[in-house]
């Protein structure tokens, strides 16, 4: 809350600066008559001036804001007496501190409230006070100094108009830079997390092991404490639903595309096409609503009517819906890939008397294909990375089979329900999650890289 | 000419058009069949598209509205007001409760039983005191009087009025008994049961009674998430183009981030998740369940969108205008920031939109930074714990009650109105700005 305001406030201080560096600008050539023998316009100096009181000032602020409550804590952690620490694990000692905070905060504690947390409470609140006035007191210090700093050197004779430009080029850089940090992000955390992961479980059990069952010991002594960690069912499980999933979207997609793009007059074309692409903008949430409530009944109701057994939650019904789900990504990558075969080669195959639907097979799509099977593989990672509709209708357990009527589970099922818990973050099974992640991660990462080359390389054939 | 010499001996030598008429109705009949295939494609797509709306309005659009049981319930001042002073903790502390049950009591007098007492006392919501109590507060005059209150019906009255509940299964299959279902007739004849407006499910918070349960709290949680990561990430998207396309150098490290950008467009969001829980949570400490913490994960994962949108702006801007600022004395920023970006902006705005869409309607990483926490508070900051509209839904979908279900698709309804809403106005935006040059 108080952040808030701070910023609120350094904003305002920006907008004096600003002005105050125009004004300066122009009084120190002597006034506005003399305006030419300013080296830039004279809100480049009042530019100028902002930044330098905006700047640094909110840099301290996001690095004070970062480490405020560590320092905080370790000092009041630093006079709890030692006899309260001693002997007890991390947890334990976390859960004091948190009881410290919440006290300080006028929250409900855990446990009763002692003398000395009673003190150590009131250490907090404080200390907490004390940095957050003093926080008050640097930044808007901070502020004060890069403005009057820009003041200073403030003159006819300052290239303020460069200066603010390169402050802009140099943001430019940071934000183009995030990309990268991005993906930097990403592989650094989850390969420590899953480097972690590998040192408890051997990535022979969990690469080629086929029973996963990572129940979490609640105590050290309990039967089956240790949980097993192989990960072939959930590797078969995404396949499967995946594999429905493309049964139903590249058909349909793939002769939609066509029939819209060749035999479609224009008018149906202009209302089918946006309709169907609808389905891409719905949330997977909703998808996942539609499959388990809708779906999954239906086809368990169908399938007793044929004397089928069909499990609740089936593979077939997750694997249905994220096929409809898929349905526009690759109807509409193979609308463009189909629109981009020039016009000469279909003239050229009606001139030898082929019929429209004989031009399309034997001309039309093995001139597309490469764009299509890119299209299509860029289908078949999504569908792997697809998290909402089989967390809501594929099951839980992991069954290794191949009957898509029975339940199965897949690896992003897996993640969420490994990481939804509430799990201390260095256990096996939280740090389980990290290697399925980066499983996860690398196999939808290669099947882009492989798509988008085979895309690219074809769409160069005809420019 | 040598194929057509293979005809039986004797017969007269067939000729090319001999061959191409014999094969033409099949090869017809094939034409035709290709072109049924595709059109039962479209259909089946259509199909879907209405299959997916039609079951979710179906399942509702009852949500929007909500029982009411109309009962004379009398605020005696004794029992309201107990101090007499009018204060607001007296009156807060009253036994609201005992009111309206004997309200209903009177209804039917001839009910004695313990049992069954208390099974006509389940008709109305664990909820429906408090709505009493803030009415009373809010109007104090009320106390002493008689007046005609309608009063909220428990879930399975409401379920059982909109007709969810099949009244002539057997007594065992259903959750409501052939008693409570006399009642409900005989208030019904009265004219003392209606379903009106449902105002709660967009005024409160979550709750565990489906008749108390609204959306307020996701949808301000959504705003604030939406909020913070349009201001986060359209800034940052729109820097990270104009650099890209206008500014770098063409290097290995400018290469580097464009494969980037676009790898990271197609990662799967649950790995955003994970990312957003190890460095946002693990690393930097950001409170779990906060809008804050959804914001910084989304803002990583539309940044793709926006950039690449805004690249695409950017390139559609034509190069004469960068060359005619250029020529009279603009610097290379004032160039971009006074004339290509004002140019490139309703596509870049048209791109943000669309990314916000998706961020809106996204589930999968913000269930692993603890926005599925069960929050009854609408939150009010960027930094309370909140939770967002479609991890509601999700939330909802989970819950066995049948009040749940339509609750569940009336959230689904409202989303997607915010979805078309979004789409709609970046369409708009482009038919109005664009431009052909």
């Amino acid at each position: 809350m108080y952040a808030w305001i701070l910023i609120l406030t350094l904003l305002a201080v920006m907008a004096v600066a600003y002005q105050l560096g125009i004004k300066r600008a122009i009084s120190s050539v002597g006034g506005l008559t003399q305006i030419n023998a300013l080296h830039s316009l004279p809100s480049y100096y009042g530019l100028y001036a902002a930044l330098w009181a905006g700047i640094p000032a909110l840099l301290l602020m996001g690095l004070w804001i970062g480490f405020q409550d560590q320092i905080v804590t370790s000092l009041v952690t630093a006079n709890l007496s030692p006899d309260m620490l001693e002997g007890q694990s991390s947890g334990r000692i976390d859960l004091i501190l948190n009881d410290i905070k919440n006290l300080a905060t006028g929250n409900i504690v855990s446990a009763t409230v002692t003398p000395e947390v009673q003190a150590a409470a009131d250490q907090y609140a404080r200390l907490e006070r004390i940095a957050t006035w003093s926080m008050w007191l640097a930044v808007l210090a901070v502020a004060l100094g890069g403005m009057a700093y820009a003041w200073r050197r403030t003159g006819p004779q300052m290239r303020a108009r460069n200066r603010v430009e390169s402050i802009f080029l140099a943001i430019m850089i940071v934000f183009s830079s995030i990309a990268i940090l991005t993906t930097l992000g990403i592989v650094l955390s989850v390969l420590f997390e899953s480097l972690r992961f590998f040192d408890m479980v051997s990535p022979v059990e969990f690469f080629l092991g086929t029973n996963w069952s990572p129940q979490i010991a609640l105590r050290a002594d309990q039967v089956g404490a240790t949980g097993a960690f192989g990960a072939i069912p959930l590797f078969t499980g995404t396949l499967m639903v995946s594999l429905i999933a493309m049964l139903v979207a590249v058909p349909i997609g793939l002769m939609s595309a066509i029939y819209l793009s060749e035999y479609a007059p224009r008018n149906v074309r202009a209302v089918a096409k946006p309709v169907i692409e609808i389905l891409a903008g719905i949330p997977t949430v909703v998808y996942g609503f539609f499959a388990a409530l809708t779906v999954a009944p239906a086809i368990r109701d169908l399938g007793a009517l044929l004397g089928l057994e069909v499990a609740s939650e089936s593979a077939l019904a997750a694997g249905l819906v994220m096929g409809i789900m898929i349905i526009p990504f690759v109807s509409s990558l193979s609308d463009d890939v189909i629109n981009a075969v020039p016009q000469s080669m279909r003239d050229g195959s009606y001139a030898l008397g082929a019929t429209q639907s004989e031009t399309i097979r034997r001309v039309i799509v093995p001139a597309a294909l490469p764009g299509i099977v890119g299209g299509i593989l860029l289908a078949v990672s999504r569908a792997i990375g697809e998290t909402m509709i089989v967390v809501m209708a594929a099951g839980m357990a992991a069954n290794l089979t191949a009957n898509p009527l029975e339940s199965v589970t897949t690896v992003t099922v897996q993640i969420v329900t490994l990481l939804t818990g509430d799990q201390e973050f260095d256990s096996a099974k939280t740090l389980a999650a990290f290697a399925l992640g980066l499983t996860l991660f690398l196999v939808t990462l290669s099947l882009n890289i492989v798509a988008l080359s085979i895309v690219r390389k074809y769409r160069e054939q005809y420019e | 000419m040598n194929n057509l010499a293979a005809t039986a001996p004797g017969a007269p030598p067939r000729r090319t058009i001999d061959i191409v008429n014999e094969s033409l109705k099949r090869r017809y009949a094939r034409e035709r069949r290709f072109r049924l295939m595709g059109a039962i494609a479209v259909g089946l797509g259509l199909a879907f598209v209405v299959l997916l709306f039609a079951d979710i309005v179906s399942k509702g659009y009852t949500a929007f509205q909500q029982t009411y049981i109309r009962l004379p319930v009398t605020l005696t001042a004794s029992i309201v007001d107990p101090a007499g002073t009018r204060d607001i903790e007296s009156i807060s502390g009253a036994n609201y409760n005992q009111l309206i049950k004997d309200a209903l009591r009177q209804q039917f007098p001839e009910v004695t039983d313990r049992r069954e007492l208390r099974r006509l006392s389940s008709m109305l919501s664990v909820g429906a005191p408090q709505l009493l109590r803030e009415r009373v507060m809010e109007d104090s005059s009320l106390i002493g009087t008689t007046q005609e209150i309608w009063v909220l019906a428990d879930d399975d009255i409401d379920m059982l009025v909109k007709g969810n509940i099949d009244r002539e299964a057997a007594q065992g299959d259903r959750r409501v008994t052939d008693e409570v279902i006399g009642w409900v007739g005989q208030l019904e004849q009265q004219g003392r049961i209606e379903k009106r407006f449902n105002t709660i499910f967009f005024t409160h918070g979550t709750s565990r009674e489906p008749e108390l349960a609204g959306i307020a709290g996701a949808l301000m949680g959504s705003l604030y998430t939406l909020t913070l990561t349009f201001l986060l990430s359209f800034p940052i998207g729109v820097g990270a183009a104009l650099y890209l396309e206008e500014f770098a150098p063409k290097n290995r490290w400018t290469d580097l981030i464009e494969v980037n950008v676009n790898n990271l467009a197609a990662v799967p969001s649950i790995v955003f998740g994970l990312l957003g829980l190890a460095v946002f949570i693990g690393f930097f400490g950001v409170p779990r369940s906060t809008p804050l913490v959804a914001a910084l994960v989304m803002t990583i994962m539309t940044l793709p969108t926006i950039i690449i949108a805004s690249r695409v702006a950017l390139k559609s801007v034509p190069p004469s205008i960068r060359e005619a600022a250029l020529g009279v004395g603009a610097s290379a920023l004032q160039t971009q920031f006074h004339h290509v970006l004002p140019l490139a902006l309703p596509g870049m705005l048209t791109g943000a939109i669309i990314g916000m869409a998706r961020a809106l309607g996204e589930t999968a990483p913000l269930l692993m930074i603890g926005m599925i926490a069960f929050i009854v508070d609408v939150p009010s900051g960027f930094t309370d714990s909140a939770t967002v509209l479609p991890v509601q839904i999700f939330l909802w979908a989970d819950s066995p009650e049948r009040g749940f279900v339509e609750r569940t698709s009336a959230a689904i309804m409202v989303l997607l109105a915010f979805l078309f809403l979004m789409n709609f106005v970046a369409v708009m935006l482009r038919r109005k700005f664009e431009r052909r040059w």
